[in-house]
């Protein structure tokens, strides 16, 4: 990857401006006790006042590095070894931490990634605004600080400032939350904003609305933004240029959407293929069909399969006789009492769906919809308040002992976070052999050789079944949890935000594994995401989840091309990438 | 807030009712018989002990026992030591010497544990942070009498700089060597505390957004490490109350403290059901009332459980 890209900063156009901030061949590196780690090799990147320009890569690419670097907050041992960091004249690199104390928050504001874990839980949100207003003294004065906090917040959103400044973090949403902490990193007009993925945590709905309002912010005060994400749609909705890292280094850097019309380097094709975002967009672009896309210059084989296959599925099934539905959901209804509240809060609210034997069901909504507490009650591991759960045509909620282990043996669950889900104490083979234990399937041989069979299946090498989750990429992991709900050969199969957590090159292959999987094992699959885009390429049917209710049911093609509730509606705009005219 | 003070002193009196009666019964089934242990080797006279018996109230059942000893407590009565002192004298005579003493420990250990905790946790790595482990390591692995007779003889004989025993009255200067000593091990097991989470609280996230947010050092290790960091110790100092409380029996037999502890022991060995009850029930009731001060500090500390109204 060492031939730099052809489309370099400098052809795309001569300009004379002196950039606000210019890095030139910066090499951070992480200091272990088996020498030093690179985790940026000479990252190259330009950014005129007022222009927005984002940073593109898988995690571990060195993007938010960089980003830390800029502002010489590096974690642990993660030390600037070489290059240049210009801001408006003056190199950071050279600048002793108390100067620097007097660029961060003044000249170069920080919205950080987790709006849950960055602001103080013992700290009343005004404080923690007010003592940023105050430091960099753009206030004086209790009064004034007290009043400029409030116009701070204002601005970002929050209407009702004067009423919360006195509340604490943990009396806020996410999205609220996000929105303070892009108040402070703007409140005191800075010349640059560095914004590190300030909307991957939050919900699709939530993210559009904080975007917005970030464009909008820093458009009115002429602020540069540095905007860093792992979503290629989201970047080129959002920014006038954008840098790909890939492994430390800048592969490709340049206006938008030249770069998602015409990617260069073939990492950037790969990632273009396969961002679920543009892929779904592309399949609603009919205009197009999709094998006639140009791709002939590179390797591009993810993505491209991935629709390939969604497509060929919707065909197939469309011409498939109607087959007995494997999961059955009559009028389902779950309220939680909530101590010192009279009123009880209904997580799930009448809901009904069926699932044809070896279809997918893709069960959408925004954190809070109920989706997860549906799962729940579907694997037994809640009781359902009302209604009736049919598995085969079995009425779950009485069974019990045997006959509660026989539907647990048909029904496995995949959760969302790979690395919460796996005992970092046990190897990878014994956790994908312990489902067979509980069951008592076979002896201690045929259960090895079922456990080797398993993680080929997943495309895993056989030698990981004696390695330790600490030693796998978060893909490995979400393979691993698919092989151990594989290994009773079930015929359902509850993927709960099952691929949420992953990059977008690995998304893909997950989501190509689970399609060949599905056709290999004829399974059935519940699909639980907030991401309408991942669904657009794993999904047969759509059931849409908001405050409880299923508000609407269709098909995949149906919801793409046809939503009817102004709710689905709002789910589809804000795909990041919607918005943006594909070259291709 | 009153709402949940009250709610929480109610709590106490299942507690308080709990404790005597357990108590009361384990010393009841203790074996051996009291009051002819009272006489040593001598025979007494059959007369005599029936009148003792009679006297404490040995003569009835247990539960019968137990209804006239709490019956007493109501009206302020403790009952009556073997000795013949009213429990009560004993009681207001021991418990403010050893409340003393656990006060001047409890102070020595938060202020001193928190500063040498905070201190190593920000110099992790460093000659400070190693030295304050090592000997942290060292206060913890010695039992406390050693600790105790290490102290006495340096800083009482040696160096002459404290007095080896605690004179009548137990004056503060006098209780100081003491409780320095009744604190070493809390002491380390706060640094202990104390480092480990500012360290882990000083690699959170909120941390680095504060610097981003242009704040100094100097503001930041106060604001945003330090109180988040003293949540878990709070937590530690509820349970260490007891911990101190036990530990004072052992320093105070050393130091000759005129506290609770002597007291006690002596009473447990002569199994006086009264003065044991009463002894360890103000030792309960203490408790609980340290650990309530403590769950309102915590909610004080730390927002996200301050109390419904």
């Amino acid at each position: 990857m060492s031939t730099p890209s052809p489309r370099t900063p400098d052809s795309s156009g001569t300009d004379a401006r002196v950039p606000l901030l210019q890095i030139t061949n910066l090499q951070v590196g992480f200091q272990t006790q088996s020498g030093v780690i690179p985790a940026v090799r000479g990252a190259n990147i330009t950014l005129h006042a007022g222009e927005t320009l984002a940073i593109v890569g898988e995690s571990g690419s060195g993007k938010s590095t960089t980003a830390h670097a800029i502002i010489n907050l590096l974690p642990g041992s993660g030390k600037i070894m070489g290059g240049q960091i210009l801001f408006d004249g003056q190199d950071l690199t050279k600048l002793s931490q108390k100067q620097m104390q007097e660029v961060r928050g003044k000249l170069i504001g920080f919205v950080p990634q987790d709006p849950m874990s960055n602001l103080n839980p013992v700290w009343s949100v005004g404080f923690q605004v007010q003592e940023a207003i105050r430091a960099n003294g753009i206030a004086q004065g209790r009064a004034d600080v007290k009043k400029h906090a409030i116009q701070v917040l204002k601005e970002a959103g929050l209407g009702d400032a004067e009423k919360r400044l006195k509340q604490f973090p943990h009396q806020f949403s996410g999205g609220m939350r996000q929105r303070v902490l892009i108040g402070i990193g703007l409140s005191s007009r800075p010349k640059l904003l560095i914004a590190d993925e300030p909307t991957s945590a939050l919900d699709v709905t939530v993210q559009r609305t904080i975007l917005d309002n970030l464009e909008k912010l820093t458009r009115d005060t002429g602020t540069a933004l540095l905007f860093i994400t792992h979503d290629l749609g989201l970047a080129a909705e959002r920014a006038e240029h954008l840098v790909v890292m890939y492994k430390g280094q800048v592969v490709e850097s340049g206006p938008s959407k030249e770069i998602l019309a015409n990617p260069l380097h073939p990492y950037t094709q790969r990632l273009v293929a396969a961002a679920p975002s543009l892929a779904s967009r592309r399949i609603q672009s009919s205009a197009h069909k999709l094998t006639e896309l140009d791709y002939s210059a590179t390797g591009v084989t993810e993505g491209l399969d991935l629709i390939e296959t969604a497509e060929a599925r919707a065909g197939q099934l469309a011409a498939a006789p109607k087959r007995e539905d494997a999961i059955v959901v009559e009028h389902l209804t779950k309220v939680y009492k909530i101590r010192g509240n009279k009123e009880a809060f209904t997580a799930v609210d009448d809901v009904s769906f069926s699932i044809q034997r070896g279809t997918t069901t893709a069960l959408v909504g925004e954190s809070g919809s109920g989706k997860s507490t549906v799962a729940k009650m579907l694997l037994r591991l809640e009781d359902a308040t009302h209604g009736e759960i049919r598995i085969d045509g079995t009425n779950t909620a009485p069974l019990k002992g045997k006959a509660l282990l026989d539907l647990r043996r048909k029904m496995q669950p995949v959760f969302q976070d790979p690395y919460g889900s796996l005992d970092p104490l046990r190897n990878i083979g014994n956790t994908i052999g312990e489902p067979l234990n509980t069951h008592k399937v076979g002896d201690k041989k045929s259960r090895r050789d079922r456990v080797f069979e398993l993680l080929e299946q997943v495309s895993l090498p056989r030698a990981l079944a004696s390695r330790y989750p600490n030693e796998l990429s978060g893909g490995q992991r979400q393979r691993v949890a698919i092989a151990r709900a594989l290994a009773l050969k079930p015929d359902i199969v509850i993927l709960d935000e099952a691929v949420s957590a992953l990059d977008v090159l690995v998304q893909a292959q997950i989501l190509q594994l689970l399609s060949d999987l599905q056709t290999e094992l004829d399974l059935t699959y519940l699909f639980i995401t907030h991401d309408l885009a991942v669904v657009r390429v794993i999904a047969d049917n759509v059931c849409v989840m908001q405050r409880g209710k299923i508000v609407e049911t269709a098909t995949t093609d149906e919801v793409f091309d046809n939503p009817r509730m102004e709710y689905t509606k709002e789910l589809l705009n804000a795909i990041p990438g919607a918005g943006i005219a594909l070259g291709v | 807030m009153a709402g949940y003070i009250l709610r929480r002193l109610l709590q106490a009196i299942p507690v308080f009712f709990g404790t005597t009666f357990l108590i009361y019964f384990m010393v009841f089934a203790m074996p051996g018989d009291p009051i002819l242990a009272l006489f040593g080797d001598k025979t007494p006279s059959p007369a005599l002990v029936a009148q003792l018996r009679a006297q404490y109230h040995l003569d009835q059942p247990f539960i019968v026992q137990y209804l006239i000893y709490i019956g007493g407590i109501f009206q302020g009565n403790f009952g009556i030591s073997y000795s013949g002192q009213p429990v009560g004298d004993i009681l207001l005579r021991t418990f403010p010497v050893t409340l003393r003493l656990a006060v001047i420990a409890l102070f020595f250990e938060t202020v001193f544990g928190i500063v040498v905790g905070l201190i190593s946790g920000l110099r992790k790595g460093k000659l400070f942070d190693a030295s304050s482990l090592v000997v942290s390591l060292i206060l913890i692995s010695l039992p406390i009498f050693v600790i105790a007779f290490v102290g006495q003889y340096v800083f009482g004989v040696q160096l002459g700089w404290a007095r080896t025993t605690v004179g009548t009255g137990a004056p503060v200067q006098d209780l100081i060597l003491p409780a320095l000593v009744l604190a070493s091990i809390s002491f380390a097991q706060i640094v202990r505390l104390t480092r480990s989470s500012v360290i882990e609280t000083s690699g959170l996230d909120f941390v680095r957004t504060a610097y981003s947010k242009g704040l100094s050092r100097n503001r930041i290790v106060p604001v945003h490490i330090l109180r988040n960091s003293l949540i878990p110790v709070v937590t530690y100092l509820a349970t260490d109350f007891g911990v101190l409380l036990v530990g004072a029996t052992v320093t105070e037999g050393i130091f000759n403290v005129p506290g609770v502890g002597n007291t006690l022991y002596q009473a447990i060995i002569r199994s006086e059901g009264p003065t044991v009850v009463s002894f360890v029930t103000v030792m309960v009731l203490l408790y609980l009332i340290v650990n309530l001060i403590v769950d309102l500090l915590y909610g004080l500390l730390d927002p996200r459980i301050r109390y419904v109204k």
